[in-house]
């Protein structure tokens, strides 16, 4: 079975780059935040949760969206369409914000929207919210990204256990670095090669995406 | 496909620091919940099943001293320990080598070492022991485990993630053996973000109950030992025949109002093992005694045809113990899948979810040849994972 | 009263992180779950969290929350008659 990228996007250091083009790009902004922020004004995605999320969500969230936009699996069974996500921090950058709030005794008000974010893996459920994705989903973390974890685990779900599409990738966040690499993973005989944008896909190897995070 | 065995385990709760100990309390009706008034932790009495210190530590200072270790018990932190001397345990009772290139080690957690965030922690120990990845190669490097180790970290759902994730890779021909470790520990972090979610019961929780309020925290650990390999099995043999994730795709904290994805799993892992519904002769819930949890479940089980089955939900004995609780409790399962002992449901007197459930409100013993492992957690995540004994 | 329900809005917008909400656009009587503002049940329990820390009111039981959350007139009035 060969299994192709045909859709990514590629988000870090204020840059934002889907399927080969830099959409977005502004050395000016400075903090993760207002970046973002930026990122979903310009995408004009109207979704008012977006505020709601944490800032681990907020990255891999916009990142699939724009994945979507370009490729959309909206003519998949919804189970039949997996995540599987990755990073290095899990959800500590949310952990510390909630810690901040039980440090005190005397002003104690852990915030339950807070640490309803304090999993890594609910950024996959704001995907899966967003896009009726109802197919396997794991959250895996790993020192550096690990191409080869994330292409033998979902090589193997496509291979043995029916799924036809999934969302892969890297979504890590601490403070204010980021880096977060999200691409859809097709079966290449039932699909298109070639996006509505003129993307030509990839091949789903560890050496593709490697290049892809280093490369962009 | 390679069939995957589980031929060696662990459980480590307050009720114990072994499987047999544990399923011995349990089988005694002995519960590891209590009220627990330590302001250290928490700046109110809170229900919880704690392992105690100093029980934990001399069971730690054996593992030093087998493994030849010189560094100091306080170089490790509480959950460190605890993966420490659960994947000890498991590795006395197989041939599997750590060092083998075909061997794999997965652990879960879903909070790791975030107890190290407090300040009394911060001059103690170096930050990068809060990083997952760190926790795992201090455990992998303890062992001499040649793989780096694969990290899930999907909340309530982790230790069925991670048996599953080892059981695939078996399958797949990556690994012939895999050392799967989960655990999480109480601290107050995770109490207070559940006392904000108004989600802890104030006594010890009653899954499935009428009058269930809540969920019970507990820490704990647990190990299991896969092979495709099998030699010298010495109990009866299990094997792994399906598990699958599903996503409910509906709300961040609350469960699916129809259980459709829970259920939608569990046919998968149904189908993956060649099972049908009437050939599952017992289900390990979740239960975690939330009214919404249980309620879906309920739901879950029903569309699945499996509303007969005798079902329990060990979280009354250990509580909720997160990244632990697929672990132990598949292990548990296990046990019961073997011996034919099934344990009653703790907590539980009278039914109190819309779709009727057979919940095991004694013990029973039954001759059962398969069983059903369930799960469900923040971020709208199921699994399901079936033994099959041989 | 009035003072205190343009206080609120503000005040529930900022915890809720309703970021493109104004607060012209709450009518003081509409309900707040449901339709509207789109709120769910993080939301109850942080409006919950709101009124311990900004008006020391405790609710013990969380089933109360439907009457007081009902709108940001419902929760003024609770305010007004439970602050200490």
């Amino acid at each position: 079975m060969e299994l192709i990228v045909t859709s990514y996007c590629h988000i870090h250091e204020k840059k934002v780059v889907i399927n080969d083009r830099l959409v977005f790009y502004n050395e000016n902004i400075l903090n993760f935040a207002d970046f973002i922020k930026s990122v979903y004004k310009q995408e004009e995605i109207n979704y008012p949760k977006f505020y709601k999320m944490d800032s681990l969500s907020k990255l891999g969230f916009l990142a699939a969206e724009m994945v979507l936009k370009e490729k959309p699996v909206t003519g998949y069974d919804s189970d039949a369409v997996g995540v599987v996500l990755s990073n290095s921090s899990s959800s500590l950058d949310t952990d510390i914000i909630h810690n901040d709030a039980i440090k005190d005794r005397t002003n104690y008000f852990p915030s339950p929207s807070v640490f309803v974010y304090t999993l890594p893996n609910i950024v996959i459920g704001e995907i899966c919210i967003k896009n009726k994705i109802k197919g396997e989903n794991a959250f895996l973390v790993s020192e550096v990204f690990d191409g080869k974890l994330l292409v033998n685990y979902v090589g193997g779900l496509f291979l043995r256990f029916g799924l036809e599409a999934c969302l892969c990738g890297w979504v890590e966040l601490l403070g204010n670095k980021y880096e977060s690499l999200i691409t859809l993973v097709e079966k290449a005989d039932i699909t298109s090669r070639e996006s509505a944008t003129g993307f030509k896909s990839l091949p789903f190897t560890i050496k593709d995406l490697n290049q892809l995070i280093e490369h962009n | 496909m390679k069939p995957v065995y589980i031929i060696a385990d662990n459980i480590i709760t307050s009720l114990g620091f072994t499987t047999a100990e544990n399923v011995a309390s349990m089988k005694n009706n002995v519960t590891g919940l209590k009220p627990v008034d330590i302001a250290s932790l928490y700046p109110s009495p809170v229900i919880l099943s704690r392992i105690d210190k100093e029980a934990m530590e001399s069971r730690f200072l054996m593992v030093l001293q087998k493994y030849k270790k010189s560094s100091p018990l306080t170089f490790y932190t509480r959950l460190e320990k605890l993966f420490l001397i659960s994947i000890a345990d498991v590795l006395s009772k197989t041939e599997i080598i750590p060092a083998d290139s075909r061997t794999l080690l997965v652990i879960s957690t879903t909070k790791g070492n975030v107890d190290l965030l407090e300040e009394r922690y911060k001059a103690v120990f170096n930050h990068r022991r809060l990083f997952l990845w760190e926790l795992g190669r201090l455990v992998s490097e303890f062992f001499g485990f040649r793989n780096t180790p694969i990290i899930v970290s999907n909340a309530c759902i982790s230790g069925l993630v991670a048996i599953t994730t080892a059981a695939r890779f078996i399958h797949s021909g990556y690994f012939d053996h895999a050392v799967i470790a989960g655990g999480d520990i109480v601290s107050e972090f995770v109490i207070s973000g559940f006392q904000s979610f108004q989600a802890l019961s104030p006594l010890p929780c009653k899954p499935f109950d009428l009058n269930r309020n809540g969920l019970s925290l507990g820490e704990g650990c647990g190990a299991m030992a896969l092979t495709s390999k099998p030699t010298g099995i010495n109990s009866v043999p299990v094997r792994f025949a399906g598990g699958a994730i599903t996503n409910d795709a509906n709300h961040i904290s609350g469960p699916s109002r129809t259980g459709e994805e829970l259920s939608l799993a569990i046919n998968r892992a149904l189908t993956q093992a060649y099972l049908s519904p009437d050939e599952i002769g017992y289900i390990s819930a979740h239960g975690t005694a939330t009214p919404f949890n249980d309620e879906m479940e309920s739901m879950a089980i029903g569309l699945s045809h499996l509303s007969p089955v005798p079902v329990n939900s060990f979280k009354g004995y250990w509580g909720h113990t997160l990244g632990a609780a697929g672990v132990i409790e598949s292990v548990a399962a296990i046990h019961s899948l073997r011996t034919g002992d099934l344990f009653s449901t703790a907590g539980y007197e009278q039914p109190g979810v819309s779709v009727p459930l057979n919940v095991l409100k004694h013990h029973e013993t039954r001759s059962i040849q398969s069983c059903l492992k369930t799960a469900s957690g923040f971020g709208g995540c199921n699994a399901a994972v079936v033994y099959q004994k041989l | 009263m009035e003072e205190l329900i343009e206080k609120l809005k503000k005040e529930v917008i900022e915890q809720l992180n309703l970021e493109e909400t104004k607060p012209e656009d709450i009518n003081p009587d509409s309900p707040l779950f449901g339709e509207g503002l789109g709120l769910d049940s993080i939301d109850a329990l942080e409006l919950i969290v709101l009124l311990e820390k900004n008006y020391g009111i405790k609710i013990e039981d969380p089933k109360d929350g439907k009457k007081i959350f009902y709108s940001i007139r419902t929760m003024a009035e609770y305010i007004t008659e439970h602050k200490k």
